[in-house]
């Protein structure tokens, strides 16, 4: 039967380019989007962590009530020994310590007057440590413009436009003018090793990424620090296990009244994150399935009107003796193998454009240039298992269920008005 | 009648300066005020400790300044900020920091930093000491404050470009010292308060030689201003007042 009804699809093209090009186009709308869904969501966690909360993050008490405005004065002292504790008790987990900073990188002429100066976004990455993350983390090599990574102690990298504003060249000595951790004006000089282009639009106007070391120097932060990160090992972020260890650690704190305290966050818990994240959790789904339904009313609709335009032809296979029950089932034979190959096309066009934008994705820095929010400036997608399959609830199940409501007027033909309607 | 009248006229002309010196003008308040405090030059060793959230700490320094718009400062203590020189030329300021060998202009936003981390601005520093040109006062009432009969002031501002839009000032009624100062946003939002806590007669004039200053928008408890000595008039180059002397 499935020969017949291949040789059928196959002979007749009426009955299957058009529904196999309504299925894939349906098919490849919903496996696109949810691809692109899945990427940006990705895009926006990963980036954040990267960048700023980790999967936890720790910091005293007294920063993390501020934490969004730097406020080093409020660091924590002891970083050491606290680093070296959470490598001892969560193992799972690898660890970093920044510093973000702001002020100003002002650019001496050769008199030492100043020359130009602008406003710094300054992170202090642990570039110097034997076993650091932060190389392969942000990919700092890889987003080098100009000049090379820093080396030495007293190099820093600042973003290839904050570089073209303040037209100093790699090499160059500029001077950091921002607060101690003590309320001080700080400055200190560091020379441009290279510039860099993170691609992401609230970064690459003015950042400076230099040495912890240098800037615990500088900012008179000695064994401070105001942020621990912590990365689970495998760098995918899992809630649950973050919700734990973040538990876990401020239960040993609880008792402590000092407002100077360790307090560790996960990255859910940040900055609005929970709401944010509870939010993608919450309409995501709902925004999937919603596409899912819409898809699927239309290729059920395909499914009705492929099995109404074929009134007449039905009418005569019922006229020429073949029972009600083997149409039927043929037709929906016929909708399985028309669905499935909708649905295969359809994916593999959508899974093609996807890994294309996972790889290259698309630029919207022009539509990103007053964005404050770290969110990478490249639209990816994101192919996931579920991308290979989700496909087939529009493409399959939506084509076979619109062929077989459609499929039951078979069963309320009369056989003696058969001649009549055919006539007609 | 007329007698009646004419006494009473009398009596109203004799008492209406009696009046008047009793309570005398906002603006004869401030003169007086400015002048307590001005002089041609003077040099004064102070220091300041800063009482933050974590600890307290302590600087030294000693300023030489020169009537209303030339002043030099060179910071004496703690070690990290000591050599710290700071020049202010009109409206404008620099600093030299030995540890970069740079002179910076400190100028824009960053003239609203705290000074050395403590509740006073560069803005602060920056402003003509003589309320006299920058306010219009008017005594609102009379009150004891630290066992001092005073004066309250209100202060509104008379230009444009000003850090404080207006000011309540308690001024000693005998030695015309600002004892208290409230210092308000253009929208009325308290920004600084200002609390002296002794004052002591130098060379005939009544200075207050230990003085609190808090920043309402800060968490800390505030930072005490202790002027160690001052000399009035004193002898000062001309050429101390030069970007050349800050290196």
């Amino acid at each position: 039967m499935i020969k017949f009804i291949f040789k059928g699809i196959l002979r007749d093209r009426s009955r299957s380019l058009f529904p196999i090009l309504v299925v894939a186009c349906g098919v490849f709308l919903t496996v696109a989007f949810y691809c692109y869904l899945e990427g940006a969501i990705n895009m926006f966690i990963d980036t954040g962590a990267k960048f700023d909360s980790g999967h936890v993050k720790v910091m005293s008490r007294a920063y993390a009530e501020n934490s969004d405005l730097m406020p080093n004065d409020l660091a924590y002292i002891g970083v050491e020994q606290l680093m070296k504790e959470l490598k001892r008790d969560y193992p799972g987990y690898v660890w970093t310590k920044r510093i973000r900073f702001g002020g100003l990188l002002d650019v001496p002429d050769e008199k030492g007057e100043t020359r130009a100066q602008g406003p710094v976004a300054g992170l202090a990455l642990d570039l110097s440590a034997e076993d650091s993350l932060e190389w392969e983390l942000l990919r700092i090599e890889d987003s080098i413009v100009q000049g090379k990574a820093p080396e030495k102690p007293g190099e820093i990298l600042i973003s290839d436009e904050f570089a073209t504003r303040l037209e100093i060249s790699v090499g160059e000595t500029a001077t950091l003018i921002g607060s101690t951790m003590y309320g001080s004006m700080a400055a200190a000089n560091f020379t441009v090793a290279g510039t860099v282009r993170f691609g992401i639009s609230a970064l690459d106007r003015g950042a400076m990424v230099a040495d912890v070391k240098d800037i615990q120097t500088a900012l008179d932060m000695e064994d401070a620090a105001g942020e621990i990160l912590g990365f689970s090992e495998d760098f995918i972020y899992r809630e649950e296990g973050a919700g734990l260890i973040s538990q876990k650690f401020n239960a040993k704190y609880e008792g402590e009244k000092d407002e100077f305290a360790p307090l560790m966050k996960s990255l859910h818990e940040q900055g609005g994150m929970i709401e944010m994240l509870d939010m993608i959790n919450l309409y995501i789904p709902v925004m999937v399935t919603v596409f899912i339904i819409v898809m699927s009313i239309v290729l059920w609709n395909a499914g009705l009107i492929g099995s109404l335009r074929r009134y007449g032809e039905i009418g005569v296979r019922l006229a020429m003796g073949e029972s009600k029950g083997h149409l039927y089932r043929s037709m929906i034979g016929e909708s399985l193998i028309l669905g499935s190959i909708g649905t295969v096309i359809g994916t593999a066009l959508a899974l093609a454009l996807s890994l294309w934008m996972q790889e290259k994705g698309i630029n919207i820095s022009q539509l990103m240039q007053s964005s404050t929010l770290l969110i990478n400036d490249v639209l990816r997608s994101k192919i996931t298992p579920a991308s290979f399959v989700i496909g087939f609830i529009p493409g399959l199940f939506a084509n076979v269920l619109g062929s077989s409501i459609a499929g039951i007027g078979i069963y309320r033909r009369k056989t003696a008005q058969l001649m009549k309607e055919l006539e007609v | 009648m007329k007698k009646a009248i004419l006494f009473f006229l009398i009596l109203s002309l004799l008492t209406a300066p009696a009046v008047a010196q009793v309570t005398p003008t906002g603006e004869d308040i401030l003169r007086h005020v400015d002048a307590n405090i001005g002089s041609d030059n003077k040099i004064a060793t102070s220091q300041m400790i800063i009482h933050g959230r974590r600890g307290s700490r302590s600087i030294k320094s000693k300023s030489w300044i020169y009537g209303e718009e030339k002043s030099f400062t060179e910071y004496l203590a703690p070690p990290r900020e000591a050599g710290t020189k700071m020049l202010k030329l009109r409206d404008q300021l620099w600093t030299y920091i030995p540890s970069t060998d740079r002179t910076i202009k400190i100028s824009g936003h960053m003239l609203k930093q705290s000074v050395m981390g403590s509740d006073l601005s560069y803005e602060d520093m920056m402003e003509d000491p003589k309320l006299l040109n920058l306010y219009e006062a008017n005594v609102i009432e009379e009150e004891t404050f630290l066992d001092r009969p005073c004066w309250v002031l209100e202060l509104r501002a008379k230009v444009e470009d000003i850090s404080y839009h207006s000011r309540k000032i308690w001024v000693d009624m005998e030695r015309y010292v600002s004892l208290k100062e409230e210092r308000f946003a253009r929208s009325g939002k308290l920004l600084k308060v200002f609390e002296v806590k002794e004052v002591r007669q130098i060379q005939n004039r009544w200075i207050p030689s230990r003085m609190v200053f808090k920043d309402a928008l800060k968490s800390g408890k505030g930072t005490e201003y202790f002027i160690e000595s001052i000399e009035f008039n004193a002898n000062i180059p001309e050429s101390l007042f030069t970007k050349a002397s800050l290196r």
